[in-house]
């Protein structure tokens, strides 16, 4: 009796996290029921079948690529022995602290008709015109998707390689011993037991695609957000801005309830068992050299090159580039990021924790539904969210305001709105669903008889989590801490609209200069976004090597 | 871990109270939202701190300071508005977020074109919707117009930024007020025809295609050329390229400008005003011009002497209000001739 009252606490305290993180939804939502929105006839008429297609192409060439991508390299550094994979394993998540706007801005300095490479062509053969020759163009629907494909596919990187790393191995011995060979194997064994996390993270990967503004915008892509931002501050209309975000959320959780539903009987737990040097393919000779080659070649695409790049800029307008108050902002950015990073991971243990509770292999959908509301956050571009922020914030100001006016004459004015929170608030609500994602895959491969065996030995909600949970995720965790920690040090949109006067973050001073498309004076701090985006990397690591040596 | 998070968090919390702590009745602030990028106002706010002791505080974003505004109410910190086109200004009072303000050194300053009748708005800069023609291939274009873009001699010549960029939106409504939306879509479907690339990238990029032969005209601000010429890298660009001043045998040169106006909850109001005087000295208006290229709105302030070596040039005098008064129905006809798609 007292573990079914703990149980609807649990559900009642994940409902309110829920809730909570999907109030600015909630706002948008109300807004975007609200009438009139004539704008939408008329540009279905000219340029939104255009822009649902450009959208719908980009996010699958975008989560493609990062398949293509993610995928071998994390199989190659979970599964294989070869050259190079003790750094390589950790390296490979580096492209994850290059901020999407970045690596496009290098890129087009690179690629385009004006840049180094095209010159050099035309200087050895000697052609003179663009009718010449033909080129990749780089600003088109192509290059986005790459572009966003290299700094996105660490996300699938990260969390297939956690998940391959936690399966069984007995399995795979067992389907060996049974005659697979190394590809069956793979296809029959590990592919269907990382499916869970494989789609989480192309849903994050397709979700950061459909959110992203400034890659699209810099490379003259049309897509649903620009349609979204021409409705709201071209037309006037957040009304319209509303229904068309509150569309791409629906179709988003669409997909992903459809993939949910699809593989609502099929569950795999397994208890971890040890990883050690004999349960790795020993990759030899020519296959060796090309696994390394690959994982160099991705490494020196998504990270090397563009970091290669800035620090060219750096040496050449050191002059303008370097500015003592970026050390500051370095400092808030940091902060921020750590903070974010703590509330998410804490709300997201908690709403999935309470998932948890039924102990059967379907979850009662008032289980289901906290996770899916505290991720919904994610797919908006980040000044709607930020509006979405504004919305319910100004509201509890107001209301706090007026009700301090009748007992004194105090009034804190915009305490929610005006400050800080706002900042951190957006913050948790856009990366919620990547701590989630993260956490998640490892949740779902704790067998319920775990959970069984302990609550027979009377341990309680609260102990079982803590004791013997928390011990088996705490490697997704860390993958939750880090993306999420990373994600902050790039946003910009949410906190360049909802800063405090004087507020400067490494990302919304680097912005002023890029939205001049004037990188170069600020790409000392562009490098500072990057370098401090890495420092979580270097403790993970650490504490990897840490576990490794105590096994 | 412990000691680290304790800090983050005391530094947190130092943050909100700091931030929090909006001074409403600090005599010695003005609180600035800012749709034109810190670096290029900040001297200019420097110097009107030396010179009157009160400190400027901005906020710059480019998108959704309005709904920002319209959501903070009267709690709103904000008491002035500094934006970088006139849209934007009769935006912000058509939303009724603006209070009316005047002062004898406004009108003495800003001649009648510039302000609001009612008072809402003032315009501090001009700036100029030019032409930019390749030096090389293109000859004398000291003549050439708006109209003339969609002469089909053009052909795959034309580079220009996104269609609905502010700026790229004001001269399609100025066209619309001068010509009617029915001939203004016809010139966007035969601009667009002339393109030598999709609508992408800023201005500067156009004359920086200009100089690789991508194409041989581009729409640009004036100032840009300025700017372009003091910067090392971009200063083989401006010089592969004329600046031309459209119209000027008939209506003369599309003008838009930058300004300013006041919050409606302005907490300092009084501060406000004196900054809003202060930008529209000479001071100001001479530090507008020299650091950032732009055409004072001051009678008598000189322009920069390379901005003047462009010569003089005639002004398009339709009123702001009108032109403004057609920027959904330029978005509208960009949308329906698919200006920006391929």
């Amino acid at each position: 009796m007292t573990s079914s009252v703990k149980g609807h606490a649990a559900t009642a305290l994940a409902w309110c996290c829920g809730i909570a993180l999907c109030v600015p939804v909630l706002a948008l939502f109300i807004e975007a029921i609200k009438p009139g929105a004539d704008v939408f006839s008329q540009m279905w008429d000219t340029v939104l079948v255009d822009y649902i297609r450009n959208t719908l192409l980009l996010v699958v060439l975008v989560a493609l690529l990062s398949l293509c991508i993610g995928l071998p390299v994390a199989w190659l550094t979970a599964m294989c022995q070869f050259p190079g994979r003790k750094w390589l394993q950790w390296a490979m998540m580096l492209p994850l602290a290059m901020p999407s706007y970045l690596i496009a801005y290098v890129y087009t300095d690179l690629l385009d008709y004006a840049g180094p490479v095209q010159m050099a062509l035309r200087d050895w053969f000697s052609w003179q015109s663009p009718d010449d020759y033909a080129f990749f163009e780089i600003r088109s629907l192509g290059g986005a998707a790459v572009m966003l494909a290299l700094v996105l596919f660490p996300y699938l990187y990260l969390i297939v390689r956690t998940s391959l790393v936690e399966q069984s191995y007995q399995l795979i011995h067992a389907s060996r011993i049974m005659g697979c060979k190394p590809w069956q194997s793979f296809f029959k064994v590990s592919l269907p037991m990382v499916r869970g996390a494989v789609v989480v993270s192309l849903a994050l990967i397709a979700m950061e695609t459909l959110a992203d503004f400034a890659t699209v915008h810099y490379f003259a892509v049309n897509t649903l957000t620009t349609a979204v931002y021409d409705t709201w501050l071209g037309y006037g209309s957040l009304t319209a801005a509303a229904k068309l975000s509150v569309l791409m959320l629906i179709l988003v959780f669409a997909f992903i309830g459809l993939e949910r539903y699809s593989r609502r009987k099929k569950a795999v737990f397994e208890r971890q068992s040890k990883q050690d040097s004999d349960t790795l393919y020993h990759l030899t000779g020519i296959k060796a050299v090309m696994a390394t080659g690959y994982c160099l070649t991705i490494l020196f695409l998504a990270f090397v090159l563009p970091l290669l790049v800035l620090v060219q800029y750096a040496i050449d307008n050191f002059d303008v580039a370097w500015n003592e108050d970026f050390i500051a902002y370095a400092g808030v950015s940091f902060m921020i990021a750590t903070v974010v990073a703590l509330i998410t991971i804490i709300l997201s243990v908690v709403i999935l924790s309470a998932q948890r509770h039924s102990n059967r292999l379907e979850t009662h959908w008032i289980h289901r539904v906290p996770s899916v509301f505290a991720s919904t956050g994610y797919a908006l571009p980040g000044t709607v969210l930020a509006i979405g922020v504004l919305i319910p914030l100004t509201g509890l100001d107001f209301a706090l305001n007026e009700l301090l006016a009748k007992w004194s004459d105090w009034q804190p004015g915009l305490m929610f709105s005006g400050s800080v929170f706002a900042i951190i608030f957006a913050y948790v609500v856009r990366f919620n669903a990547v701590a989630i994602g993260a956490i998640e895959s490892s949740f779902n491969k704790i067998s319920p008889s775990i959970d069984m065996v302990s609550s027979t030995l009377g341990l309680g909600r609260f102990k079982l989590l803590l004791l013997v949970h928390f011990p088996l995720i705490k490697k997704g965790c860390l993958t939750a801490a880090l993306l999420v920690f990373i994600e902050s040090m790039k946003e910009l949109p949410a906190a360049l609209l909802l800063r405090p006067f004087d507020f400067e973050t490494l990302a919304t001073y680097v912005y002023q200069y890029v939205s001049d498309e004037q990188l170069e004076n600020a790409s000392m701090a562009a490098l500072t976004i990057v370098l401090v985006g890495l420092l979580p990397l270097i403790f993970i690591n650490r504490l990897a090597t840490q576990e490794s040596t105590e096994k | 871990m412990k000691k680290f998070l304790l800090a983050a968090g005391l530094l947190l919390v130092s943050q909100v109270v700091s931030h929090t702590a909006v001074a409403a009745d600090d005599d010695a602030v003005v609180n600035i939202y800012s749709y034109r990028q810190p670096f290029l106002i900040q001297p200019i706010l420097d110097t009107f701190t030396k010179k009157t002791g009160i400190k400027t505080k901005v906020v710059f974003a480019k998108k959704g300071l309005l709904e920002r505004l319209k959501r903070e109410g009267k709690f709103s910190p904000a008491d002035v508005v500094l934006t970088a086109n006139f849209s934007l200004l009769l935006q912000l009072s058509d939303a009724k977020l603006t209070q009316a303000f005047a002062s004898k050194t406004i009108e003495q300053n800003v001649p009648d074109a510039f302000r609001d009748p009612q008072q809402q708005w003032i315009a501090l800069t001009k700036r100029v919707r030019n032409i930019y023609s390749s030096k090389e291939r293109m000859g004398d274009l000291s003549q050439v117009s708006y109209e003339d873009l969609a002469s089909k001699q053009y052909k795959g010549k034309i580079c220009t930024r996104s269609g609905k960029h502010p700026y790229n939106i004001s001269l399609v409504s100025s066209m619309i007020a001068h010509h009617g939306a029915a001939q203004t879509k016809q010139w966007l479907l035969d601009v667009k025809a002339n393109l030598a690339r999709k609508p992408q990238g800023n201005d500067r990029a156009q004359v920086k295609a200009i100089k690789e032969g991508l194409c041989d005209l581009s729409l640009g601000n004036s100032y840009y050329y300025g700017k372009m010429l003091q910067d090392d890298k971009q200063k083989a660009w401006a010089q592969a390229v004329n600046i031309n001043f459209p119209n000027q045998k008939n209506r003369g040169a599309h003008i838009n400008v930058s300004g300013v106006v006041m919050a409606k909850h302005a907490p300092n109001h009084d501060n406000a005003l004196k900054l809003i005087n202060y930008l529209t000295s000479n001071d100001a208006q001479h530090l507008y011009a020299s650091l950032n290229m732009e055409y004072p709105v001051k009678a008598g302030v000189e322009v920069d002497p390379l901005v003047a070596s462009w010569g003089q040039f005639k002004e398009d005098t339709v009123s702001i209000a009108k032109v403004a008064g057609f920027r959904q129905q330029a978005l509208a006809l960009l949308d329906e001739t698919r200006f920006d798609l391929n």
